[in-house]
């Protein structure tokens, strides 16, 4: 007897025409089907009873239908779906359009709003701050928008950009770091990013070929809803930030003592009589309002979203803060009956920054905290009062080698910058009337950037008082325009259904930087005019083109077989006279979940096997604009030469490389997609290997070869090997109480394979990694078998009291000389493994939300410990010490001792969030919540620094990552 | 529409327009000359001409004199930069980032040297339609840029005895032969020989700063003094030969020897003597290496920077016992106007330690002060930052010329007299107030060369002549211990770094690294 019935209809939009693609489940089963090109579908075998047909597809709102199967009876369901572009959470943005979460192939992964990072974010990246797999996003420090470094599956680059590519609304955006901030993406309200999509395997970037070796982001703002009426936006937080900790310095008793016991006489008498900490002279809590405001609806046939957001954030540092005013306009009407879908996205913002002096950071670490901050004595009038160590000589001038007084660094400077942004784009996909399936996308946007700063120090303030003061500004423009036409076509052929896109793309990046005078805090020209470019222009303008054609195919087999194949010819400017390179992927996708054996299965809700392989390119060498012209750089006036009596301003023939090309990487990816339990534990596994050849890279020139003895040249090659897993868990799911864990973890391998074109025995490699304390002393080194920037030190010798012994080293090389010969590579700044995970825990209207992060493996160099020895050849003046000096008695440098090559492993508390959400309780289908978060709760580390996160590894006083409590208020109308 | 890919930036020039014009052919010329003074295309630092190391650290003169003088017992530079201090204690390797950074502004200047005379030739010059006296006077910047390559090449004899070889002949990307140090020695030398035979050069005293036919000569004086190390031919015949002509083309010793180290060298008497400078300028010629360096480097403690004409010392350079030792009442005597310029208040004259800028007495022969005791155009003075000295530094001089002239009779060459030598020596020192020897034998020359050339970057090359670089005569820190004591008679030349072997295999190794 048949226990079963089938269910048939049509899925519909509002125009009454056919959705191709829908997804029909019945709920509760994994049974289900997608409509045909009609838009009609059919499911057989559907158990009697009551069901619940959803109905979904991309773009669309979901509509739930309840119907009463009737076994051996076929029943008819339709739905007519209205469009929607909130309801993505079956939907993932990729490369030019939009896929179905269970039809992709590559290595992809989404985060959306409710996901993000909770508490005061400032910047875009930081909302996905430990949220994704293979993703590492390091902050440069604690000053709002400083800069962050992104690294996807460890960076394929060497020389080039390791940036990925980021594409916002449609436009790929600039990422140069505009004069004037530090941090480009901080000109992004935060609040209008819906969801943040990184595609990491080859795959699913190849598509955009020359810039897709480093992945790929892809933010989408959020947008107005057809239909919708209008909704209010709201929302508000008030942080404070405070200093989570401190550099462990001497105090000034103790810092007294140590000089009495130790120093020369002339540093004896240097010493002063108060108990100073500059530390906390210089750094303050630090207070932060956020703001945004959002009208959102549909007036008509025109949905749109508008935006407004103000922000004011202060540094910890004193006179550091940030005020960014941001506007954001989308609007997404449908026209001519449905067939043309217009996106318009406008985004504008004004930075205006107060950078204070950060070189105060530093200079409050050393400065000597015996001294007061001001004194009357007639000596520091000339400083302003300031106390300033003075020449040993006595002329009354400063002691050159001395550090200056951190809070006269903050006080005497204004440093201000204002950096305008503004991104937009129009998109136009017109459906084709003359062929169904056909359809064609226009986008043409633009990401404008203008940044001015002053910088003013008045004459009596030692940080400029050989130039009488400072009275400085600069300037840049940047504009970045893009046109990208598309034709998109989709089909059902033979068992499958095949979409189809083809497009051209043009981008042109123009950097322009202005020339401006030093002057003195008069405004007088200082030393010398500036001086114009060869062609009497007041401005060097850069430009790079980037012009594609692309190609991709998706061809889905009953959605158990998915198949993608991508193809780029990419030119850039930046190469000639062959600017072209190819860029093909390959992807194939088995939905095991779609297979009869696993169809009814309860316990197995997803399995998916992905498979993909792909080429990808990299062209970005950031200012290096021209690498392959033989061009003639003329010197400023202030490096001329004098012949008779006449200077010149010289012309340098300078090296270029004719043969510079592409970079490329082969990325080899294979991953499974997994969920149990009815989809309550989920999530994916990816192994990975990246291989990376003719790495863009600054190599040696040997002597007479070129027109220098370096130069970029296509030359080296690198591997990435990584493994990353994503657990998510429905740990418990109720009505009132739910319970949700999100883990992620990636091992990550990087190995130099090959640096130079000869494998020289004598090649040490290339040395990297300056560090802070005489000139041009490098801790790293790139070397072939070894991960990039490795460290490269000498093995310290300790004593049997467990100290290290000053100046004794291990002569690894028994030639019975210490010297740089007898360093050997020890460890990396590149953690081998790195865990993110967090917890969402609701009950009722309360939620408690927290996310982690840790970093294993990862070394650090600090600088800040190796900088701190008990120098006794100061005159006139004493730096404060580390705690370390009392520790290692050293009395000279030592930089290269592996004894401060320490272990950076961390595990970051980066947020906990608490929050209630009252409902409507303004009035009817309102909403109002309320959260209060602390960032950098805590911090577990043995690294004896302020903070092991340091991009580059090498930990020389960062600003530093303040603990952040912010009170947030949200409010829906 | 893929025109748009061919992006050239208007604010740069190309040869095709440079090389057009005898104005710019100029302006390319005077940067062979500024290589030896700046670190790049910005002053004072940046556009840097080489990379891997810091601008001001690799500026050519720099590692140059550091390479000639911190090696012996002139001078001790005790910063913890690096590698550096194995340079002061003769235990460099081949890994030593100052012996590379001054091979790779050697060979970089080679290569400069060869493009513009190879975008100069006379068929460049009539395809591009200079002609007439325009072509003459390009013709003349062609043989400065081959006098200014053998310069260079002579420093690579010198300091790396063989070496990569390449001429304009070769083109850009050809990865360059090794010559011998006797092959590089043949080609300087013939160099030199067409240079002064043929039409080109400037006349002796013509401009200011030109290497002209006396720097020709001087060259050639020292390559063949130095021929016995560099060849194993004694060619002291030679060097009296070409002496005689520098000795004759009117070059005078200025009166006062300390104005030939002041920031208007370029303007007093001293302009008389100075045969070859390397010209700097507070505000015009910018750089941290250079003048900048040998003004700076010595002054710290007690030394008031206002009277060098600078902002503030950088505590570093000091000099060695040895020196001062050979003077008439040792640091502090006067009767020698040359030791006027030893600087004790304060310091220990002994150098027991390397890294105290308190041991070892300091030198203030490089001023940013003018005859007239005025700061320099950049000194606080005059409203300047004190970082920058108009200070030009006398790479070739008479009197050098003159205690050449006299070790090349000594040594037995021909052409010249015993008595014109002694002559000669005693008008160097009486310049001085130094007493007039009566007679002189060889090894004076060596202690006369210290007295009057020290800090002028000759030491290193007149130890070796002598041989008593490597063994035989020792100075505090020689080979890393206080007393200082022998070292491998290898060191006589620098290792060619290894990061050019690396990329270019066809350099041998000199023995002993």
């Amino acid at each position: 007897v048949a226990q079963t019935g089938s269910l048939s209809g049509r899925v519909t939009d509002s125009k009454n025409e056919g959705i191709p693609g829908a997804t029909v489940l019945v709920e509760g089963t994994s049974l289900g089907s997608s409509s045909n090109v009609d838009g009609t579908y059919s499911i057989q075998n559907v158990p009697a009873g009551a069901q619940n047909l959803v109905i979904s597809f991309v773009g669309y709102t979901t509509v739930r239908r309840a119907v009463t199967v009737v076994a051996g009876q076929n029943a008819q369901v339709s739905a007519t779906l209205a469009e929607s572009t909130t309801q993505l959470s079956e939907a993932v943005v990729v490369a030019y359009g939009t896929q179905r979460r269970q039809d992709l192939t590559g290595a992809v992964e989404q985060i959306s709003e409710k996901q993000f990072v909770k508490g005061q974010v400032t910047s875009p990246e930081q909302l996905i701050q430990g949220k994704v797999a293979g993703v590492q996003i390091t902050t440069g420090g604690g000053s709002p928008g400083a800069g962050s470094q992104i690294l996807i599956r460890g960076g394929s680059s060497l020389a080039a950009s390791n940036a990925p590519l980021i594409i916002i609304d449609g436009v790929p955006v600039d990422n140069t770091t505009i004069q004037g901030t530090g941090n480009p993406l901080t000109l992004i309200n935060p609040n209008d990013i819906e969801s943040i999509t990184v595609l990491k395997d080859a795959s699913s970037t190849a598509i955009y070929g020359v810039r897709a070796s480093n992945g790929v982001i892809l933010v989408t703002t959020k947008k107005g809803i057809a239909g919708d009426v209008m909704h209010v936006n709201v929302s508000t937080q008030h942080s404070v930030a405070t200093v989570a900790k401190y550099a462990d310095v001497l105090s000034g008793d103790e810092f007294r003592a140590l000089v009495k016991a130790r120093g020369t006489t002339g540093q004896q008498a240097s010493l002063g009589t108060a108990n100073t900490d500059w530390q906390r002279e210089i750094f303050r809590p630090a207070y932060t309002t956020d703001n945004t405001v959002a009208l959102s609806g549909s007036t008509g046939i025109l949905p749109y979203r508008v935006s407004v957001g103000y922000l004011n954030q202060q540094g910890l540092l004193k006179r550091n803060e940030l005020s960014r005013y941001s506007g954001a306009l989308s609007l997404n009407p449908v026209l001519l009956d449905g067939a043309l879908r217009v996106n318009l996205n406008l985004k504008g913002s004004w930075i205006d920054n107060e950078f204070s002096n950060q070189g105060a950071v530093g200079a409050a670490v050393r400065y000597d905290p015996t001294q007061p901050i001001t004194s009357n004595a007639p000596k520091y009038a000339p400083f302003g009062g300031y106390v300033e160590f003075l020449d040993p000589s006595g002329n009354g001038r400063l002691n050159s080698l001395a550090p200056l007084n951190p809070i006269g660094l903050i006080n005497t400077r204004r440093d201000r910058s204002t950096v305008k942004r503004s991104i937009g784009n129009v998109q136009l996909d017109y459906k084709l009337p003359f062929l169904t399936g056909l359809s064609a996308n226009l986008n043409l946007g633009y990401d404008i950037q203008r940044g001015r700063g002053t910088v003013a120090v008045p004459a009596a303030a030692a940080q400029a008082f050989n130039q009488l003061g400072v009275n400085n500004q600069y300037a840049q423009d940047l504009n970045n325009t893009l046109l990208e036409a598309l034709v998109k076509y989709e089909r059902t052929v033979g068992p499958g259904k095949l979409d189809l896109l083809g497009g051209y793309s043009y981008q042109k990046f123009q950097n322009r930087f202005f020339i401006f005078n030093n002057n003195s805090a008069d405004g007088k020209v200082f030393q010398q005019p500036a001086s114009l470019t060869y062609n009497n222009s007041d401005n060097f303008l850069n430009t790079n083109v980037l012009l594609a054609f692309f190609g991709r195919f998706n061809y889905n087999i009953a959605d158990k077989y998915l198949f993608t194949g991508t193809f780029r010819a990419d030119g850039t400017s930046r190469f000639n006279p062959e600017p072209f390179g190819f860029f093909p992927s390959g992807a194939f996708a088995w939905r095991l979940k779609g297979e009869d054996f696993l169809k009814n299965s309860e316990s197995i809700s997803d399995l998916k096997l992905r498979v993909g392989y792909g080429k990808t390119g990299q062209q970005d060498l950031g200012g290096n604009f021209y690498p392959f012209l033989a061009g003639l750089t003329l010197s400023d006036v202030r490096a001329q030469y004098q012949l008779g009596d006449q200077f010149f301003r010289t012309l340098r023939a300078d090296q270029y490389n004719p043969n510079i090309t592409w970079e490329t990487t082969s990325t080899y990816n294979l991953g499974l997609d997994y969920g149990f339990f009815g989809g309550r534990f989920y999530g994916s596994v990816d192994v990975y290997q990246r291989d990376t050849k003719d790495l863009l890279n600054f190599r040696t020139v040997a002597a007479l070869e070129g027109l220098s003895n370096g130069g970029t040249f296509n030359t080296g090659s690198l591997t990435n090997k990584g493994l990353e897993v994503i657990a998510n868990v429905d740990a418990y799911k109720s009505e009132k109480f739910n319970v949700t864990v999100n883990t992620n973890a990636t091992f990550n391998r990087n190995r130099i394979t090959k640096l130079n074109n000869n494998d020289s025995p004598n090649d040490i490699g290339q040395a990297t990694g300056g560090i802070a304390g005489g000139v041009g002393n490098n801790i790293q080194v790139n070397t072939v078998g070894f991960p990039a920037q490795s460290f490269f030190v000498n093995k310290q010798v300790y004593g049997q009291d467990g100290k290290p012994l000053e100046g004794v080293y291990v002569d690894s090389n028994g030639d019975g000389a210490l010297n740089s010969s007898d360093r050997y590579r020890f460890k990396s700044p590149r953690p081998d493994l790195i865990l993110g995970g967090g917890a969402n825990i609701t009950y009722g209207g309360a939620n408690l939300a927290f996310t982690m992060r840790s970093n294993i493996g990862n070394y650090v160099y600090n600088n800040v410990r190796s900088g701190s020895y008990y120098d006794t050849s100061t005159n006139g003046f004493v730096a404060n010490a580390n705690r370390e000096t009392l520790d290692s008695n050293f009395t000279n440098a030592q930089f290269f001792s592996d004894y401060y090559v320490e272990n950076g492993s961390f595990l970051r508390m980066e947020n906990i969030t608490l929050g209630y959400n009252f409902g409507s309780i303004v009035k009817k289908d309102s909403n109002l919540s309320l959260s209060f978060a602390v960032q950098n709760a805590f911090l577990i580390t043995n690294y004896k620094g302020l903070d092991p996160e340091v991009i580059g590894g090498i930990d020389n006083t960062i600003y530093p990552r303040p603990r952040t409590f912010t009170v947030g208020l949200n409010l829906g109308l | 529409c893929t025109k748009d890919l061919d992006q050239v930036p208007e604010y740069s020039a190309n040869a095709e327009v440079v090389y057009r014009d005898p104005v710019q052919i100029k302006q390319v010329l005077a940067r062979l000359y500024a290589t030896f003074a700046v670190s790049g295309q910005k002053g004072p630092a940046g556009a840097g001409d080489i990379s891997g190391i810091d601008e001001g650290f690799s500026n050519y003169l720099r590692t140059y004199w550091q390479l000639q003088e911190i090696t012996t017992d002139e001078a001790i530079l005790g910063w913890n930069d690096g590698n550096l201090p194995s340079v002061n204690t003769l235990q460099w390797n081949a890994d030593n980032e100052f012996v590379r950074a001054n091979y790779d502004r050697i060979f970089y200047e080679i290569a400069l040297c060869n493009e513009f005379i190879r975008q100069t030739t006379d068929a460049k010059l009539s395809e591009r339609g200079i002609s007439g006296n325009d072509a003459s006077t390009v013709r003349t910047y062609r043989a400065e840029a081959r006098l200014l390559r053998a310069l260079c090449y002579w420093h690579a004899i010198d300091l790396f005895g063989g070496g990569p070889f390449a001429t304009e002949a070769a083109s850009i990307g050809t990865t360059p032969p090794y010559k011998t140090r006797a092959e590089l020695f043949a080609f300087v030398e013939s160099e030199l020989k067409d240079l002064d035979t043929t039409e080109g050069l400037l006349a002796p005293r013509g401009e200011y700063a030109r290497a002209d036919k006396a720097v020709a000569w001087t060259l050639l004086t020292k390559l063949y003094l130095n021929a016995q190390v560099y060849t194993g031919t004694n060619r002291a015949t030679d060097a009296i030969t070409y002496a005689n002509k520098v000795l004759a083309a009117g070059y005078t010793l200025a009166p006062n020897y300390t104005f030939l180290f002041l920031a208007d060298n370029d303007k007093t008497a001293a302009r008389n003597e100075i045969i070859f400078p390397i010209a700097f300028d507070g505000l015009s010629t910018q750089g941290y290496g250079g003048m900048t360096f040998l003004v700076h480097a010595p002054v710290g403690r007690a030394i008031a920077p206002a009277s060098i004409g600078i902002n503030g010392g950088w505590s570093g350079l000091r000099t060695k016992p040895a020196l001062t030792r050979l003077f008439p009442g040792g640091a502090t005597g006067t009767t020698d106007k040359r030791q006027t310029v030893f600087f004790t208040k304060g310091q220990n004259p002994n150098v027991d330690t390397l890294g105290a800028f308190s041991s070892g007495v300091l030198v203030t022969k490089y001023k940013n002060v003018t005859s007239t005791g005025k700061g320099g155009k950049d000194s606080n003075e005059q409203g300047g930052s004190g970082d920058f000295p108009d200070t030009d530094f006398p790479m070739f001089r008479l009197a050098d010329v003159q205690l050449m002239y006299a070790e090349a009779v000594l040594r037995g060459g021909a052409g010249g007299s015993q008595a014109q030598a002694l002559a000669l020596v005693n008008a160097v020192r009486a310049r001085s107030g130094a007493t007039p020897f009566t007679t002189i034998a060889l090894a004076d020359i060596l202690d006369e060369r210290a007295r009057e050339l020290f800090w002028e970057g000759h030491r290193r090359t007149d130890l070796i002549r002598f041989g008593k670089f490597t063994t035989g005569y020792n100075w505090a820190f020689k080979g890393g211990v206080k007393e200082g004591r022998d070292v491998e008679a290898t060191r006589v030349l620098f290792p060619i770094p290894n990061t050019d072997r690396v990329v270019n295999p066809n350099l041998p190794q000199n023995p002993g690294y």
